[in-house]
């Protein structure tokens, strides 16, 4: 639950007055252009930067301390991380399942990494897997940290930070078939995406981001407006239906008549 | 489907109990040779000896109880005082190159060491007498807690360290501290000259049990804390955001390993001096034979630290008998060729 959320960094505002709130069973995606402020918003709420406007999580504000706690009801993947020194791809998935509920079940670590696709791969230092590899890695880090998506304090939560950002189109499909069974299983998904469609194909809703302030907030057929995607991506866009499975898809149309006033707003804020 | 117990790790690494049983094994037969060794003439038959309750000679009592005894107790504390602190540091850092001199303690020991054989003198009688040989090593201590602070307060704004400020921090006090140093040594005369330098290089030459007294309990804090650490600076390597997201209360960590790394080290640097590489390498050497899990390195690094200084004394005491070559000339002399080897062969280059 994000109230009245505001941050500022320097002397420009990022985020203003962003009230949004996820629910439990739900996947939620956060969209927008480049910096519209969805990294701002998770780093806000994840408490990486300081912001204005209350935060809570299961009815209990969030705000120092209790880091603990926290970790065994929300993990986070980041977008990509560094780890220092030759720790085990087994071994940082540890690090996470030791961080929730599930030290005494080390079986979650096998079962995280077969669900990511690296299962075989436990014993292969971090650093030397390829930027795919590291993001499914890390992912089965977060899974193992939330491995029960509903806990005995309540829903657990994923905060996915562009999860399938440097993923081909299998394991993209994959990935976000894992965040969609995690809420289907009762926990909650909040995850950054820059793509459309998926987030359209697998999201319940679809919270639309334009200069630092929330423009639009609901299920994918109702937000994804053609004026909607112009103001929010400067570029005008023909949306269109898939018969079979309903998503919709966007083909795109960045052309010289494109890119209308909106479109220069944004690149000069 | 599969059950599994334990992690279906095809683990190439040595388990954790075969790794301590080599290294308590190691610190046990290094001491041996630490107590059998030396100008004196005890050997092993006198050591048997006295453990079966037989009489020593009570110039051997004195050989046995009085000097190597506590030269021993001394080598294994400072050993392992230095060792586990190069992990800690290298672990807050994030960087296998850290090592106590980074967070200024090795600096600031140095002057406060500088400061007391150059400017004690002119301390009232009083003090001086009072504090006679330990001044150099109070001193030092002081020096290096105050250098470790200082730098902890320059990189700490509102509730946050800076990591990176305070390694950078620390370079620019430590070319300070060195520059004070110089001026130090430059007005100091032969005398004064000759014991700076025979500081810088190191000794555990001159251990009694009182200084064991004052150095025991600070080492043996930081030996007790650094394991509670452990979980946190294994998180710590995915950063310190991802760190506190896997509940690390990432501030508390960093100050509590920044004060033991100080207590530890200025303890140990008071006490016997400049003895370099020992932070360094022995964490390297671990996480090549093991990984770099701190829950098995942190007691790891205790255990072989402990061994390799008591081994370095006993070379520094016989190779040149009956005098003593400084303990730090040797630490560096296997050390640094060490470092390079591990350099050169290993994932430092080839993990980034």
């Amino acid at each position: 639950m994000i109230r009245n959320l505001s941050v500022r960094l320097g002397r420009r505002t990022v985020l203003e007055n962003v009230t949004l709130s996820a629910r439990p069973g739900e996947l939620l995606a956060i969209c927008g252009a480049n910096g519209a402020g969805k990294s701002t918003l998770l780093k806000a709420v994840l408490e990486e930067v300081p912001a204005r406007g209350t935060l809570s999580l299961n009815g209990h504000e969030i705000g120092g301390g209790r880091p603990q706690a926290l970790a065994r009801q929300r993990a986070v993947l980041p977008q990509d991380t560094d780890v220092a020194f030759s720790f085990t791809l087994a071994e940082v998935v540890a690090m996470g399942r030791e961080a929730g509920d599930f030290a005494a079940r080390p079986e979650v670590d096998h079962l995280a990494l077969s669900a990511v696709g690296l299962q075989g791969r436990e014993g292969d230092d971090f650093r030397t897997l390829s930027g795919g590899e590291r993001q499914r890695g890390h992912l089965a880090r977060a899974l193992a940290q939330v491995w029960e998506p509903v806990g005995p304090d309540g829903p657990r939560w994923l905060m996915l930070d562009e999860p399938v950002a440097s993923l081909d189109l299998g394991h993209q499909l994959k990935v976000m078939q894992l965040a969609r069974s995690f809420a289907d299983a009762g926990g909650g998904v909040l995850a950054i995406m820059h793509d459309l469609n998926l987030s359209a194909m697998f999201a319940e809703r679809m919270a639309f981001l334009v200069d630092g302030q929330l423009a639009a907030l609901g299920p994918p057929e109702d937000v994804m407006t053609e004026p909607l995607l112009e103001r929010a991506y400067g570029c005008a866009v023909i949306l269109d239906r898939v018969p079979s499975s309903g998503p919709w898809l966007l083909p795109q149309n960045c052309g010289p008549g494109g890119a209308g006033s909106s479109g220069r707003n944004a690149l000069q804020s | 489907m599969l059950s599994l117990t334990r992690p279906l790790v095809p683990d190439r690494r040595p388990s954790r109990a075969m790794v301590s049983l080599v290294l308590t094994l190691f610190v046990f037969a290094a001491s041996l040779i630490s107590l059998t060794s030396g100008a004196a003439g005890l050997g092993l038959t006198d050591l048997l000896a006295a453990f079966l309750g037989e009489g020593l000679s009570p110039r051997d009592q004195v050989v046995l109880y009085d000097i190597r005894l506590p030269r021993l107790a001394l080598g294994l504390a400072v050993g392992a005082a230095l060792a586990v602190c190069g992990t800690l540091l290298q672990g807050l850092f994030r960087n296998p190159l850290a090592d106590p001199g980074i967070v200024g303690v090795s600096a600031g020991a140095g002057l406060g060491a500088v400061l007391a054989i150059v400017l004690g003198g002119l301390l009232p009688i009083g003090i001086a007498s009072g504090l006679g040989p330990s001044l150099v090593s109070l001193a030092a201590g002081f020096g290096g807690w105050i250098a470790t602070l200082l730098l902890y307060r320059i990189a700490t704004s509102g509730k946050r360290t800076d990591v990176a400020l305070m390694l950078l921090a620390g370079i620019a006090l430590s070319a300070l501290a060195g520059a004070a140093t110089g001026v130090l040594t430059y007005v100091a005369d032969d005398r004064q000259l000759r014991d700076l330098t025979f500081w810088s290089m190191g000794s555990l030459a001159g251990a009694t049990w009182t200084k064991l007294a004052v150095t025991l309990p600070l080492i043996g804090v930081t030996l007790a804390v650094a394991p509670r650490l452990a979980r946190g600076l294994n998180a710590l390597a995915l950063g310190e955001a991802q760190a506190a997201h896997m509940g690390v209360d990432v501030q508390r960590l960093k100050r509590l390993a920044i004060l033991c790394a100080a207590a530890g080290t200025g303890a140990a640097v008071a006490v016997s001096g400049g003895i370099g590489f020992v932070g360094l390498v022995v964490p390297h050497l671990l996480r090549q034979a093991q990984g770099p899990d701190h829950r098995r390195l942190i007691p790891h690094a205790a255990l072989l630290g402990a061994g390799l200084l008591v081994l370095a004394d006993v070379v520094s005491r016989t190779i040149v008998a009956p005098a003593e070559l400084p303990i730090g000339i040797l630490t560096a002399l296997f050390g640094a060729p060490v470092f390079l080897w591990m350099l050169l062969h290993n994932s430092l280059l080839r993990g980034r």
